[in-house]
């Protein structure tokens, strides 16, 4: 009953927190409403004891990805965008992409032998029962480093590959710059900055 | 000192310790805090604090208004008007200083010809309103006559650097 | 103490009674927090002080004792001034954030191996997130203030925190590795049997990081360009004042104190005395000193907090992007080695600490 009532409460903010994110105007706003769609996800992964889920959807798309996405915002100015414009141009296309989106999560998750049928009616309390002493954490490793090992891994070199290219993209060296070698200036020595020279002293003629 | 080094002094973090230690000594160094209104530093002869107008022993007034201080003063503090007194001699009849204006820099004492115009060592004032912080030349000239003794002594001390 | 709770309330229905319980619970818990954020910063000023030669403050109250109390109330009284064009919400529910994430991190906290508010499995994961959402009061309060300074300040303190949250957490996953457990009580545990045992020793460069990345976390000098007076007023909290202002100041103690609390739980062992199992002492009258308490716990805290303390007194400012340097390419190389040599010590199966 109270899961029930929690559950639908956080889906409804996850909901409409999501529509409010790509209807607001202002885009601060708009990465503000994502952030708080992404809580109320990670409450409903909580009731599903995927606490490991959820706090690492708290941990890494709030507390890190949210961030970024919200320096960009900020630091680029961005102005108000202007209602309505190329809303009807663009429209068929988000449908369009929306139903692709739909229907690819349904053929994936609606089938009942993948052992995941959400759209099964099941009452939410016994949708996530598990034995006493199950650690979320432990079995998501569990399955990571056996089962998916190859998929685990070629999905973190990807990631590092995507990281190393993005760096060397970016990555100029302006040979007009100055710029500090703080390594250097920490070795510095006294030795190096002047040189003291004995000069004899002349006789006066 | 080689590269190797200062590599391990940099990385077990030497010089952040050795200054951690010097601040760790310093805990418990004994305090300097001058406790304030109970306790006060010591003042020299040649302090600079709120004015004061000096007469002489019979009781004349020195200041003979040459507006030497006035002209002097560089933050334009001092004003001053003067009369002939009715036995002739040349005497203010108004002498402002705005303590708001004074920078305390001792020109006017300097200036004065016949050390009328003196700083005592009083930096113990308050005041509510800006009037309280003109001296007029009545409050002047009580300040002179409180600390007389105090203004002569010092002076006196001060006369062989002069 | 619990039962008499559950005596007073028996009259209530069962839901009930477990919320008023856990309310209780949570306010024991925070109402000493608070009181030791008080006077932390009274420690604080008073520390400084006397590294300065300075006595510190000493006039309200016996050698000053009531300075935090008369601070606060001074603080309570003043007026919370909202800034033209600012965003009104935002501008308020900021400081919410910043102490709202500051003390939900204590729920996971364990003062010995039953005195816990809530027993998460996940206990560690739950504190790196909480305070990586703790950035959010920064950024918000920058935001909505609609002045440069605040903003970029947030700019600035927002970076700072998402770039030492990285070496953080590489520093807890070594702490993990040796542990073998997210739960706070269980790592703590797996540390018993002298101090020796601690994780100090073979976690000595991840303690460091984690202390070290701890300090720039809280934006603490020498880390604290968020607020450098120089050239940013006060920083991403300089429109606010009154409480709203105090909330901020409130959840950066509160911070300090937490990953002091967490260093000392997770390297130093918690609540375990350091001289367990030592048996001269455990046979003479000096028995309790030789016995895990909260007060061991407490001590350790304590004593990083003066190390707070000590470097706010002892090291320049850094420059910001030295800041960025230390992090990104020292502490983290750091961490990574440190976590490929717990790996080996783990194969090798080497001291206390890796024979499992």
């Amino acid at each position: 009953m109270t899961e029930a009532i929690i559950f639908y409460l956080f889906s409804t903010v996850a909901v409409v927190s999501a529509l409010m994110m790509i209807s607001v105007r202002n885009p601060v706003r708009a990465a503000f409403y994502l952030v708080l769609s992404f809580f109320a996800s990670a409450i409903i992964w909580l009731l599903l004891q995927a606490e490991f889920l959820a706090i690492v959807l708290v941990l890494v798309y709030v507390g890190a990805v949210m961030v970024l996405f919200l320096f960009v915002v900020m630091m680029l100015d961005l102005n108000i965008v202007e209602k309505e414009s190329g809303f009807t141009r663009y429209f068929p296309i988000g449908i369009m992409l929306a139903a692709i989106t739909f229907f690819s999560i349904y053929y994936v998750l609606g089938q009942k032998e993948s052992g995941m049928d959400v759209f099964q009616s099941q009452p939410l309390s016994t949708a996530a029962s598990h034995v006493e002493g199950y650690s979320n954490t432990k079995e998501l490793g569990k399955l990571l480093y056996s089962e998916y090992v190859y998929a685990f891994e070629i999905a973190a070199m990807l990631l590092l590959v995507a990281i190393v290219a993005a760096i060397s993209l970016t990555y100029r060296r302006r040979p007009k710059t100055r710029h500090q070698n703080p390594d250097l200036q920490v070795s510095a020595r006294h030795e190096d900055r002047i040189r003291i020279v004995k000069i004899p002293v002349e006789e006066r003629k | 000192m080689g590269g190797m080094t200062r590599f391990f002094k940099s990385l077990f973090l030497v010089e952040l310790l050795k200054g951690m230690r010097l601040t760790g000594r310093y805990l418990f160094s004994k305090k300097i805090t001058v406790q304030y209104p109970e306790e006060k530093t010591p003042q020299s002869h040649r302090f600079r604090g709120k004015h004061a107008l000096r007469r002489y022993a019979n009781g004349e007034e020195r200041c003979i208004a040459c507006k030497l201080c006035e002209a002097v003063c560089p933050a334009l503090a001092i004003t001053i008007e003067s009369e002939q007194r009715d036995d002739g001699s040349r005497r203010t009849t108004r002498y402002d200083i705005d303590l708001s204006k004074c920078i305390f820099c001792g020109f006017c004492e300097e200036s004065c010809p016949v050390d009328s115009i003196v700083e005592t060592r009083e930096y113990e004032y308050h005041g509510e309103t800006r009037e309280d912080l003109l001296m007029t030349k009545e409050k002047l000239l009580a300040m002179g006559d409180k600390y007389e003794e105090e203004i002569a002594a010092d002076r006196a001390k001060d006369a062989i650097y002069r | 103490m619990l039962d008499l709770l559950y005596s007073l309330t028996s009259f209530l229905p069962e839901s009930l009674q477990t919320i008023i319980i856990i309310l209780v619970k949570i306010a024991v818990l925070l109402i000493p927090l608070l009181l030791g954020v008080a006077y932390l910063t009274y420690a604080e000023r008073k520390i400084i002080g006397y590294m300065q030669v300075r006595i510190g403050p000493n006039r309200v109250g016996p050698r000053g004792w009531l300075q935090p109390i008369a601070d606060a109330v001074k603080l309570m009284f003043k007026e919370i001034v909202i800034p033209n064009f600012a965003n009104k919400f935002l501008f308020l529910l900021a400081p919410v954030l910043s102490i709202g994430t500051a003390l939900a991190a204590w729920a996971v906290v364990p003062f010995n191996a039953e005195l816990v508010l809530a027993d998460v499995n996940a206990g560690l994961l739950y504190i790196l997130a909480m305070t990586s959402v703790g950035v959010y009061g920064v950024i918000i309060a920058g935001w909505a203030s609609n002045s440069k300074y605040a903003m970029l300040s947030a700019l600035r303190a927002s970076a700072q925190i998402v770039s030492y949250e990285i070496a953080m957490g590489f520093a807890l996953v070594g702490v993990l590795m040796a542990s073998r457990s997210l739960n706070l009580g269980d790592i703590v545990i797996g540390q018993s049997g002298g101090i020796y045992h601690w994780y100090l020793l073979p976690l000595f460069p991840l303690f460091v990081v984690y202390f070290i990345s701890g300090v720039a976390e809280t934006n603490r000098a020498p880390f604290d360009v968020a607020e450098g007076e120089s050239e940013i007023v006060a920083g991403f909290h300089v429109e606010y004042s009154g409480m709203a202002f105090s909330i901020f100041f409130l959840a950066e103690y509160a911070n300090m104190i937490l990953i002091s609390m967490l260093a000392s739980l997770m390297f130093l062992g918690g609540w375990l005395s350091p001289f367990e199992g030592i048996e001269i002492i455990q046979n003479s009258s000096l028995a309790f000193i030789g016995t895990a308490s909260i007060g061991w716990l407490l001590a350790k805290a304590a004593f990083l907090l003066l190390l707070f303390l000590w470097f706010r007194a002892t090291f320049p400012r850094y420059r910001y992007d030295q800041i960025m340097r230390l992090g990104w390419k020292v502490f983290i190389p750091i961490t990574i080695v440190w976590i490929f040599v717990i790996g080996l010590m783990y194969y090798w199966q080497i001291g206390p600490w890796f024979t499992h």
